[in-house]
């Protein structure tokens, strides 16, 4: 597996502050000195300067590069991710044509090359088109690059593909990255099942749906013995599922989107086509199962699920809209305002869950400040207060779930592979 | 132009029941009563929207809820037009945001929308500076139905606070049971939700009503409210109930069931024979034609209330001043 990006020499810098790395127990005044994009030097600093933290990893971004290039490119997709302090993004194969083969994986990490930002690894299909019957050619691809596979956007319907998957996949020591959906039980569905769904008349995407899957893989994946990670997790019940795998010892992680830890579905009351995503905003218990599973470590990974839609397909009624938010550029600033100042998450697991802790569930190598190491730092102004709209974005698309409303804490300077590629 | 003796209404339209409060359900009711008195009394035209633009959004097929409204259009004096999905920009694909702009450019003042989609008129209200109301959006809203039934229900017993409604079948599929629903808690009665367990959506509860899957939950209701049964719920893979038969069987308004002094409603268009059968729906415990005739001063009387009761837009100011 690789992260691909633009060629280019590591920058030289210093940044004094306070530098908080939690997954090395740093929190201190330090002074680092860059050169050439190397840590070369750490030594005892001004806590009065920025915060400094481990630059952020993504691991679920649609880049919707190659075929929607409308909505978001790999050059502004990587922007966004800079603007939002990532040093690492994964993308999600969902595109048009699927990344299915290595002929459109080989292309799209050619063009990685010469328009990303950031490094950006991609995941390839499960099955072919992800239609859910066939194989991709997993050793091949794997052979190509491929980040991890996923048929993200719809669930591997079929229990026996799945294990094959899971069986074949072996060979590639790739982790599966799993959309948990029952159809049968969601289709129609276009937010969560309960006082809400009702009340609106929309249809009803009941938690069930997605934790009867969530369980079944889990059940595939011990059965065969591999790693899987579960994408966007939203109901309490598939919480509990993850619970239940782990006490098993069964090797999952799993992801929560910052718009599931900070939104019920009372919010979808509005109407509001940005507050339409899969899996749809659930109720205030689930959220707190989120929170509090992601405090436990449950949950290892923040992952944004940046999905961009062209203005066109989102300025439409509720129910004919698409699913998907943007969120690269708003992750940090969303979960400082709504988890770590009023006191419900920590500071240091928020940024251990944006950092290591995707890095380490799909084996790329965590972002660490100390001597030696590439430098991947995140410049945090914790006091920065910033209103959401629709022309501060270098994403493409604006179909943000934060529009309108003012945030606290702002990333104002990205290093990222030792470049700086964000100084706001 | 805004009459000093009415409060000021704090909404520019009228999307959901939810935008209404006690207050204005009942001033709006009273301004029918007044408008029926009128219409009955002088003539059948008032010349109090003379100069205004109420212009009719239609997205799905509607014959009693368009008509009611083009008339309430013309009896206040208002300009008025109606445009339909069909035959119009619509057929050449052109977006509900487009169609909205467009319309916007001849500076209605109301915009009345009916769309087989959840969000249509918010949408609507959000890229125009029209008073929007919403005549349908999908399963979500009907709130000038809930509005004249319970008009309907005032004139028939003379109250509506205390009010026992029983609202009968489809309510998984029904804009009318919701709107409903919340509208008569609005006004201190009450309401059960009697049908099929496949056809009451899990939760509905919270809205403050009973629930019932039998039949007989209707006997102690003042009214017994029909919802239409519609025969694409039984098709393969929907699945909802297994025949209309048995629908009819089992929940069915048969004379059998009604109790003397109930009153039977329907919002239309009713499916003799399946969820009401034809000997009650011509009893004379129907409303079903006074609901009709309801439609017509209650559309009135939102209308009015939107146009000279609610902070006009301010171009219709600038427009005054000129």
């Amino acid at each position: 597996m690789m992260l691909v990006c633009r060629n280019g020499q590591g920058d030289s810098l210093e940044l004094e502050g306070r530098v908080v790395a939690p997954a090395q127990g740093i929190d201190e005044g330090l002074r680092i000195a860059v050169e050439a994009g190397v840590i070369v030097r750490i030594e005892p600093g001004s806590a009065d300067g920025p915060f400094v933290a481990p630059a952020f990893v993504d691991p679920h971004v649609h880049l919707r590069t190659p075929g929607r290039e409308d909505e978001e490119t790999l050059a502004t997709g990587t922007a966004a991710a800079a603007a939002g302090g990532y040093c690492a993004l994964l993308a999600i194969p969902n595109t048009e044509p699927v990344v299915d083969s290595a002929a459109v994986l080989g292309s799209l990490v050619d063009r990685a090359r010469h328009e990303a930002v950031v490094p950006t690894g991609f995941m390839a299909a499960i099955t072919k088109g992800q239609r859910g019957d066939e194989l991709t050619e997993m050793a091949e691809l794997a052979a190509e690059g491929a980040a991890a596979f996923t048929d993200d956007g719809r669930p591997v319907e079929s229990a026996g593909i799945l294990r094959r998957a899971l069986r074949y996949g072996s060979l590639t020591g790739l982790p599966l990255a799993l959309h948990c959906e029952e159809p049968a039980l969601s289709r129609g569905g276009h937010v969560h099942e309960g006082a809400v769904s009702a009340e609106l008349g929309l249809g009803a995407y009941p938690s069930l749906a997605e934790s009867v899957m969530v369980e079944r893989d889990l059940g595939l994946a011990a059965l065969e013995e591999r790693r899987v990670h579960v994408m966007h997790v939203s109901a309490k019940e598939s919480v509990e599922a993850l619970e239940a795998a782990l006490a098993r010892e069964t090797a999952v992680t799993a992801e929560v989107t910052p718009h599931h830890l900070v939104l019920t579905d009372e919010a979808v009351r509005s109407l509001d086509p940005n507050l339409k995503m899969n899996p749809p905003l659930r109720a205030a218990d689930d959220r707190e199962s989120l929170r509090d599973a992601l405090r436990r470590g449950t949950i290892s990974c923040i992952a944004t699920d940046h999905a961009p839609h062209a203005r066109q397909e989102k300025d439409v009624p509720f129910e004919e809209a698409p699913f998907g938010v943007t969120g690269l550029e708003t992750a940090f600033a969303a979960l400082y305002t709504h988890l770590v100042l009023p006191g419900v998450v920590p500071l240091e697991t928020v940024l251990e869950r944006l950092s290591s802790g995707p890095a380490r569930a799909f084996g790329l190598e965590e972002p660490r400040i100390e001597v030696g190491a590439r430098a991947n730092l995140a410049v945090l102004d914790l006091d920065a207060e910033w209103r959401v709209t629709e022309d501060g974005f270098r994403s493409r698309s604006v179909n943000s779930w934060l529009l309108g409303e003012t945030l606290r804490g702002r990333v104002t300077r990205t290093i990222a592979d030792g470049r700086e590629v964000f100084a706001a | 132009m805004a009459d000093p003796r009415v409060p000021a209404l704090p909404r520019r339209h009228l999307l959901a029941v939810a935008d209404l409060s006690r207050d204005d359900v009942e001033r709006i009711l009273g301004t029918a009563r007044s408008l029926a008195g009128s219409l009955d009394r002088e003539m059948k035209k008032l010349p109090t929207l003379r100069g205004r633009t109420v212009v009719n959004l239609f997205y799905e097929a509607s014959t009693r809820t368009l008509a009611s409204f083009e008339l309430a259009a013309k009896r206040l004096s208002a300009d008025t037009m109606s445009i339909r999905s069909s035959g119009s920009s619509v057929d050449k694909g052109e977006s509900l945001k487009d169609t909205a702009l467009t319309i916007a450019a001849y500076e209605p003042d109301v915009i009345v929308v009916r769309h087989p989609s959840i969000g249509a008129p918010h949408l609507v209200a959000r890229f125009t500076q029209a008073h929007v109301v919403n005549a349908g959006d999908g399963k979500h809203q009907h709130p000038t139905q809930a509005l004249l039934d319970l008009y309907a229900m005032q004139e028939a017993l003379g109250r509506l606070e205390g009010l026992h409604v029983a609202i009968v079948g489809d309510v998984l599929h029904s804009r009318v049971a919701r709107s409903l629903v919340q509208a008569l808690s609005l006004v201190g009665a009450r309401s059960t939700l009697v049908g099929p367990p496949t056809l009451i959506p899990p939760g509905i509860d919270a809205l403050g009503c009973e629930v019932s899957t039998d039949i007989d939950a209707i006997a102690d209701a003042d009214v017994v409210y029909a919802l239409r049964m519609q025969r694409e719920r039984m098709e393969p893979g929907e699945s909802f109930v297994p025949s209309l038969r048995e629908y009819t069987a089992l929940y069915g308004i048969s004379p059998e069931r009604v109790r003397p002094g109930q009153l039977v409603m329907h919002p239309g268009p009713m499916n003799r024979g399946i969820e009401i059968d034809p000997r009650v729906a011509d009893s004379d415990a129907a409303l079903v034609v006074d609901q009709v005739r309801a439609g017509l001063v209650v559309r009135m009387a939102v209308l009015y209330d939107l146009l000279t009761v609610a902070p006009a837009p301010a171009r219709v100011e600038a427009a005054a001043l000129a």
